[in-house]
């Protein structure tokens, strides 16, 4: 039995061989995607009792991570593989039709993916405008949604809607469909500056005759404050933190070849570098400290789903994904113009695009914004180590 | 003071719970119902006001305002201490 690590560097390979191509052609990236599949990496989160690994979002990260650093798009749809998964196993215990569902996730490595974003309503994915209609035993659904992530490609999609035709916008439940559940119309294509293989398109979903089970018995807020907000905020930061390390250490390279090729003289980009270490440093700090946070909670509702924690939250992401632009632009810097090329080993155009999507993906203004009301009441410790 | 009719009176002012509140039982899940952090935060702050308490970081879970009465509980104990 290998290391999960070394399981993840294996499925890394496969993604950094394939990377560029995903991006030049805005394609999925399959070969990414069936190397995760046959590490096993798709279950990974699935308690041991459904087949899977039972392993903490810590473990996802950590391979989040080492993906980020071979091809940003695979990583980024293994992150939301998992945020969708980790809804599954904190909220779907209590639902049968959910266990066998994780059940298949681990035993046929099923991808998942989410449909939250809706024409009319945009990114606030605590509104839905669709509704579930329910008759007798089933239900249908119809959605525009104007982002499904790898939506063609899943397996499966959990979608937001609201509980039935007259419920408020934010009354909403999270139901699982099959692909073979849906018919999927495509309403626009992601052509993208980068981020370019998560084929994030549009599309009009259609359910019809989905049985009832298959909506998750918690209520979409508690799921999204108790679960998403967390593994969100956790995952992203731990891919834009792998995007970072690429481009620092192609930057460690050059400063390192410019030293060889003129022994006994410290390369004037040596400074920079220093820099953009310090800062590289400064932003595993801040992901780890969370990360850590996360752990000592030991999946406790109340201090997760606590407004301290979700500014804590909310602070990670803008701060992990202004750092991550910053950094990659400081590695650009250093390396110059064989970074700007497309074709040397230093090439770091790609990672810049990608990254570039980091402080867009729920926009950190309405994460500031979330923030100031949330610190309306916010009181603080002044403490250390337990602020 | 009657906390529980303060605490409805102020729910009712809440979006999600205009017109259903007396509905409400004292132990109805609050977030069942569509109170999400904004309107926790609104909560919070009328309740701040309207009994001149402040809720210290440690009562600012989802625990505490999960229904009318864990908010009443919430709002009786701070305004003991205030008193004492």
């Amino acid at each position: 039995m290998s290391t999960l690590a070394a399981r993840a560097e294996r499925a890394a390979a496969v993604a950094s061989r394939h990377a560029d191509a995903v991006d030049r052609e805005g394609r999925f990236p399959a070969e990414a995607v069936a190397a995760l599949k046959a590490e096993r990496l798709l279950g990974l989160q699935i308690p041991g009792q459904f087949g899977g690994e039972g392993a903490g979002l810590l473990q996802i990260a950590e391979v989040c991570s080492t993906l980020g650093h071979a091809c940003s798009a695979a990583a980024m749809v293994f992150a939301m593989h998992h945020i969708k998964v980790s809804s599954l196993v904190i909220h779907g215990l209590d639902s049968a039709w959910h266990c066998r569902l994780m059940e298949r996730i681990a035993r046929e490595q099923l991808l998942v993916a989410s449909s939250t974003t809706e024409a009319g309503i945009g990114g606030d994915l605590r509104n839905s405008l669709c509704a579930v209609e329910t008759q007798g035993e089933t239900f249908s659904l119809g959605k525009d949604a104007s982002v499904i992530s790898y939506g063609a490609q899943a397996d499966l999609i959990l979608a937001t809607a609201r509980r039935h035709p007259e419920a408020a916008t934010s009354d909403q439940v999270l139901v699982a469909l099959m692909a073979d559940q849906i018919s999927l119309d495509r309403t626009s294509q992601w052509d993208t500056l980068g981020m370019r293989g998560t084929c994030s398109d549009g599309f009009r979903l259609e359910a019809r005759d989905v049985p009832v089970e298959q909506i998750l018995p918690k209520p979409f807020a508690e799921i999204a404050a108790v679960s998403m907000l967390a593994s969100s905020h956790l995952l992203w930061s731990s891919v834009w933190y792998g995007i970072a390390t690429y481009a620092v250490d192609r930057a460690r390279a050059f400063v390192q070849a410019e030293a060889r090729r003129a022994p006994g003289k410290v390369p004037p980009t040596a400074l920079r570098l220093a820099e953009v270490v310090n800062a590289h440093q400064a932003m595993r700090g801040t992901v780890v400290s969370a990360l850590r946070r996360y752990e000592d909670a030991h999946g406790d509702a109340d201090t997760i789903g606590s407004l301290g924690f979700s500014v804590m939250l909310n602070n990670l992401k803008v701060t992990v994904s202004d750092m991550a632009v910053d950094i990659v632009r400081r590695a650009l810097s250093i390396v110059g113009l064989s970074g700007y090329k497309n074709d040397t080993p230093y090439s770091l155009g790609r990672p810049l695009r990608d990254v570039l999507s980091a402080p867009l993906m729920i926009g950190n203004d309405r994460i500031l914004a979330n923030t100031a009301k949330l610190l309306l009441v916010q009181k603080g410790s002044g403490q250390l180590m337990s602020a | 003071m009657n906390i529980s009719q303060d605490v409805r009176e102020i729910l009712g002012s809440n979006e999600a719970f205009a017109g259903k509140v007396e509905q409400l039982s004292d132990d109805d899940s609050l977030f069942d119902m569509g109170l999400d952090s904004f309107g926790s935060v609104q909560l919070m702050l009328a309740l701040e006001e309207r009994f001149n308490v402040e809720f210290p970081d440690e009562l600012l879970n989802r625990k505490s305002f999960a229904s009318i009465r864990a908010i009443s509980e919430a709002v009786s104990t701070l305004v003991r201490q205030e008193a004492a």
